[in-house]
């Protein structure tokens, strides 16, 4: 129970300190939190838009929280998606006649692989040359960026509009939405982003390549000392983070829009920092963590339309506040000395 | 590779002058990096130090109609930020890597929320008539920091102990200094430089503020630090060297190589990410941060 | 009636807290003037505590100071300092990169118109550096310096300062017993010239030796104090330990076997550009059932060997030269497989090498055997297995507290290396490396592991034990082989060779 009453506080504290900002702005904070609740969770349509939210927050949430367990950083979720999603569009527009099911899995499976690409060229930079993956990943968001732009405009462009987005992929890829929600595309992405939480708990907690990372994580120098790779594990890790970021393309593309559509994640990469270190880097606290942000952005999103002043880049202001008391161990450490880990 | 006529007037004087420029704020961002990393504490908030400093000094400056006003609000929006910054990494000891993200999204938040509040637009502050702007005081000013910094470093007692609180703080804590005092004012530093170096992004470079307009300069900055060994003119160099791929950059684009066709435009824009990623994969191995950069420094 | 001489430092009923640990509980101590007072204690006794507290690194809880007679109560080392105290850390306060005297100056630079006055500093340096005669080179990154100098930088950063009281922490720890001798001679002198000197060390020798006064602490109290004249190291050690504490155990004679578990073979390593080898045409065996011993100070090569046995596929290690590990040549293996010949390892830094600090002790008993058959299968681990075999071990090993989920850094180090002797003896080793293996644990968790390690002899392991304490290596070898500048450069069996010469081969004369 303790252990939860960190990440717990640190919402309140978060949520209290980016209220007073909108206070500042000129709203009524109470007013404010009432149109976030009712927004999140209000009707049919508003709780599916939840979950729409929180299921991309998921796949980001553990290709943060993964590599973190083995020590390393990885803001590149947002390049990851990019070209994840990207990947199952273009399959998808390449062979549109596809039948279901192997449409969806061939378009998964492409989203998997070029994210855990894009996922292993900082792992190995780290691994083998040293360099930070802090930098390297963002730097790589840039080039994901540049790269989804060339190959949507000038190879991809969809004919019937002006948008920059792809062709529209076949009907065979697309995914199962679940009608309950009032139109809000929750799809089977969903119950795969839980499931896939699972797989990571498993793969963290029940096997030797998990202990591994995590002994990694926790001191390079005696996991080095026990004959265990460090530098395999960091690439492996990453790479499965790539994987992880990449499976969002299967919500977004497969489940949702049909096509790729530039700039479509609102900072899905940057949120799920703050989705893995409100849920401590474990699995189900990610996905907990997960419907909390997706909450958040549907919230402020609609806080934009209903009030003057406060813009849906509150919620940012509200999540960086969160990691900050998240991060604050000097706060936390009082906690610590009570029990064992 | 054969170069096409209209591409030749590429190399120029005027070329040079535009890298000069361009690395202005770098200069400013990697100074300001410097005196936190050298004294122990990582700042990957550089980024969202800038960008803070490059909206107040937007608002000042249109508000102000004087540059040199608007600056000192970019300096202190930057010294702010760097507050709250230091508050977590230095008194409450957090992840410096996680606050200093969570420092870049907020000011990635905070300044679209605020221009909103001033402006009711999100996109950008109003345009700076030119008059009002720098032409090129801020370039002089970054070189002379250079030799500020440089001096500063070597010859004082404060910069020995900023090398100290980064090398071996418990010797500096030894000697009976403060070494989170130390780290403080060091931090401060960091972001009232790179909230310059934000100002002269959008007060010198540019005529406002608008959306994100660091896009990963202040992470430029980060590396050029480190390929110049935290060390002030091997990293004003190396600044030089990011500026240079970014004034290219804006050059190249249209100019035809081979074939008949430009260069995608996207694929030069990414020239200065991809410089970044390979000189950080070729030196970094052989230059040696402060021993004690990322660890919070507490009394045993 | 002429008033007495104030003593120089008195200590009046020192108390600190740590949490739930107490470190100091009433430490009294007085010092007189023109003195070496030794402080001697185990580790953990709170000989550090104290000496911290006296040199303002933290106040007291409670009690007193008095320096000269005036009590005094310091915010900070700065003040402390200025009352002319000064202190040459365990591990010396210098950082690497810059230079001895910019290390020296620190916090006390003389300053002109805001720069500081390197010259001026020089020149007084080197007055005082002949006055006192411990010569250094100034310009020196402190890092290229030996060791030896490195102490000398520390000592005249404290006169440099005016110190006239002079604490000295385990100040031997790193040096040859000729380098001691030469500490020794230094502090005579400015004990000679004035200055009062508390000598802080868990070594009793040394004690007997150099000391003119001596107060025992054991668990954070003072248990003796005496002229050093009036007493034995038996019963220091006593005090210290608080029951008759067997200094050294008994080892059997050996029984070598057939077979040699270790083998190293004209290993080479080049040092870097201009420097001399770190290692250089090494050659020496263990066979099964002997304990050979590597004696040598720090630094002299046994750190590159470990990697060269251990790690060999890391570029770093060797230049030529062949390894066999229980028969096989292992020069070109991965680490992980070395050990799965059955090769158990006590790593000289248990906290970086041997445990995850913040992860529970089952996780911990899990280390370097995650892909053995017994804990593992096609990927996944047994959970349950681990835990009832590493609940047998923790039993059978003694390690305290027996309670599997508190985390390994809360463990003492007496039971940090149980545990992890605990787990490296799953393995039924053939090979069995020591490094360092009673590094700062206490007096009865060494006499457990020295059991262990005689026991492993006599079950057929060949052992290579690395360590500077000579006790280990005097006590437990059946070979000894002395290590010095990367080469060896003597051998001795068990009995042959007492403490004298071999300090001097360690020393390379």
């Amino acid at each position: 129970m303790r252990k939860l009453l960190q990440p717990v506080l640190a919402v309140v504290v978060g949520l209290a300190l980016g209220l007073s900002f909108t206070w500042f702005a000129g709203e009524n904070p109470w007013h404010v939190l009432r149109i976030l609740g009712q927004s999140a969770f209000g009707s049919g349509y508003d709780l599916g838009m939840t979950l729409f939210y929180s299921t991309p927050l998921i796949f980001t949430g553990l290709a943060v929280a993964v590599p973190f367990q083995a020590g390393l950083f990885n803001i590149g979720a947002e390049g990851q998606l990019t070209l994840g999603a990207l990947a199952a569009a273009v399959v998808g527009a390449l062979w549109p006649r596809l039948p279901w099911p192997l449409a969806p899995v061939l378009a998964g499976l492409a989203a998997l692989l070029v994210g855990t690409l894009w996922g292993a060229i900082p792992g190995w930079l780290r691994a083998r040359r040293g360099s930070h993956e802090v930098i390297n990943t963002i730097m790589l968001n840039f080039i994901a960026a540049g790269l989804a732009s060339y190959v949507t405009l000038y190879l991809f462009q969809s004919p019937d509009t002006q948008n920059p987005e792809t062709r529209a992929i076949g009907t065979g890829y697309l995914i199962h939405q679940f009608a309950i929600f009032g139109g809000a595309p929750v799809s089977t992405a969903l119950p795969l982003a839980v499931i896939t939480a699972f797989l990571m708990w498993v793969l963290l907690w029940r096997t030797v390549i998990g202990y591994e990372m995590r002994a990694v994580g926790q001191s390079e120098s005696a996991a080095r000392a026990a004959g265990i790779d460090a530098a395999r594990v960091r690439i492996l890790s990453m790479a499965i983070a790539g994987g992880l970021a990449g499976l969002v393309g299967v919500g977004e593309v497969l489940g949702n829009a049909g096509k790729f559509r530039l700039g479509f994640s609102p900072e899905y990469g940057f949120i799920g920092i703050a989705v893995a270190l409100l849920g401590r880097n474990q699995p189900a606290g990610v996905v907990a963590a997960a419907l909390l942000f997706g909450a958040l952005h549907k919230g402020a999103a609609d806080l934009d339309l209903e009030t003057e002043h406060v813009t849906r880049e509150v919620s940012l202001i509200l999540e960086a506040l969160i990691i900050l008391s998240v991060s604050a161990e000097g706060l936390w450490s009082w906690m610590r000395r009570r029990g064992p880990s | 590779m054969e170069l096409d006529e209209t591409a030749r007037p590429i190399v120029t004087a005027d070329l040079l002058a535009s890298t000069l420029r361009v690395s202005t704020p770098l200069i400013f961002a990697a100074l300001g990096g410097m005196f936190s990393e050298r004294s122990g504490v990582i700042n990957i908030a550089l980024e969202g130090l800038m960008l803070i400093g490059s909206f107040a000094a937007a608002v000042g400056t249109f508000v102000t109609h004087s540059p040199w006003l608007g600056s000192a609000c970019g300096l202190a929006a930057g010294v702010g930020l760097a507050a709250v910054y230091a508050l977590f990494v230095i008194r409450l000891r957090a992840d410096q890597i996680v606050a200093g993200t969570a420092i870049n999204m907020l000011a990635m938040g905070l300044t679209p929320f605020l221009c909103k509040i001033l402006y009711d637009v999100t996109g950008s502050t109003p345009a700076i008539p030119i008059g009002e702007r720098f032409q090129s005081a801020p370039l002089y000013l970054s070189w002379a920091l250079v030799a500020i910094c440089f001096l500063w470093m070597k010859y004082t007692p404060a910069g020995l102990w900023v090398k100290f609180a980064g090398e071996h703080p418990e010797a500096l804590d030894a000697a009976g200094v403060r070494v989170n005092r130390v780290r403080w004012i060091a931090v401060l530093t960091s972001g009232a430089l790179a909230g310059m170096g934000g100002a002269s992004l959008s007060i010198f470079l540019s005529s406002s503020f608008s959306r994100d307009m660091t896009a990963g300069r202040g992470f430029m900055a980060l590396a050029a630090l480190i390929f110049g060994k935290w060390k002030p003119l091997p990293t004003a160099l190396a600044c030089l060297l990011f500026g240079f791929a970014d004034a290219a950059q804006i050059r190249l684009q249209g100019v035809v190589v081979w074939g008949d066709k430009p260069i995608p435009v996207q694929f030069i824009q990414i020239l200065p990410y991809l410089v970044t990623i390979l000189v950080l994969a070729g030196f970094v191995g052989r230059s040696r941060p402060p021993r004690a950069l990322g660890t919070p420094f507490q009394k045993t | 009636m002429a008033v007495a001489t104030p003593p120089a430092v008195e200590l009046r009923g020192l108390t600190k807290q740590f949490g739930s640990v107490l470190a100091n509980a009433g430490v009294n101590l007085r010092v007189e003037p023109g003195t070496i007072h030794g402080v001697i204690g185990e580790n953990g006794a709170g000989k550090s505590t104290t000496m911290k507290m006296l040199y303002g690194i933290f106040p007291p809880d409670a009690g007193e100071i008095f320096v000269r007679g005036k009590k005094r109560i310091w915010k900070s080392p700065a003040d402390a300092i200025a009352a002319g105290i000064g202190m040459v850390h365990q591990h010396f306060m210098l950082a690497g990169p810059y230079s001895a005297l910019d290390n020296i100056l620190l916090g006390a630079e003389p300053v002109r118109l805001g720069i500081i006055e390197r010259k001026k500093a020089r020149a007084h340096l080197e007055t005082l550096a002949r006055q006192y005669g411990l010569p250094v080179n100034l310009n020196q990154p402190v890092e290229r310096l030996p060791v030896g100098v490195q102490q000398r930088v520390e000592i005249l950063k404290l006169l440099f300062r005016d110190a006239t009281i002079l604490i000295l922490d385990e100040p031997t720890a790193v040096l040859t017993p000729q380098e001691t001798q030469g500490l020794f001679r230094h502090l005579k002198k400015l004990r000679d010239e004035g200055k009062t000197i508390l000598l802080i060390t868990h070594k009793l020798k040394e004690v007997m030796s150099i000391t003119d006064r001596v107060t025992v602490l054991r668990d954070g109290r003072v248990t003796g104090e005496m002229p050093t004249a009036r007493t034995n190291p038996q019963e220091l050690a006593n005090l210290m330990v608080g029951r008759k504490v067997v200094l050294s155990i008994d080892v059997p004679p050996s029984c070598p076997r057939e077979g040699t578990a270790l083998q190293v073979e004209s290993l080479a390593l080049a040092g870097v550009a201009g420097s001399r080898h770190k290692l250089a045409d090494v050659n020496f065996a263990v066979k099964h059932g002997e304990i050979v011993g590597m004696a040598g100070i720090e630094g002299n090569g046994q750190s590159e060997l470990l990697q060269a046995i251990l790690h060999p596929r890391e570029s770093r290690c060797r230049t030529s030269g062949a390894v066999r590990v229980l028969g096989q040549d292992v020069t070109t293996w991965h680490a992980s497989r070395i050990r799965e010949l059955g090769v158990a390892v006590i790593p000289e830094d248990r906290q970086h090498e041997g445990l995850l600090l913040e992860r529970p002790v089952s996780e911990n008993f899990l280390l370097g055997l995650q892909r053995s058959p017994a804990f593992s299968y096609a990927g996944f681990l047994r959970a349950a297995h681990v835990e009832r075999t590493a609940a047998q071990a923790v039993d059978e090993y003694d390690v305290r507290p027996r309670e599997l989920t508190i985390r390994a850094g809360q463990l003492s180090g007496g039971n940090q290396q149980k545990l992890i002797v605990a787990r490296e003896f799953q393995r039924k080793p053939g090979l069995l490396i020591a490094a360092q293996p009673t590094r700062g644990v206490d007096v009865g968790a060494i006499e457990f592991i020295h059991n262990r390690i005689v026991r492993a002899r006599d079950e057929g392991a060949g052992v290579l034990l690395i360590s500077f304490e000579l006790d280990d290596v005097l006590t437990l070898s059946d070979r000894i082989l002395v290590m010095y500048e990367g080469r060896i450069v003597a051998e001795f069996l068990r009995g042959q060779v007492a403490e004298r010469e071999l300090g001097l081969k360690m020393a390379g004369s």
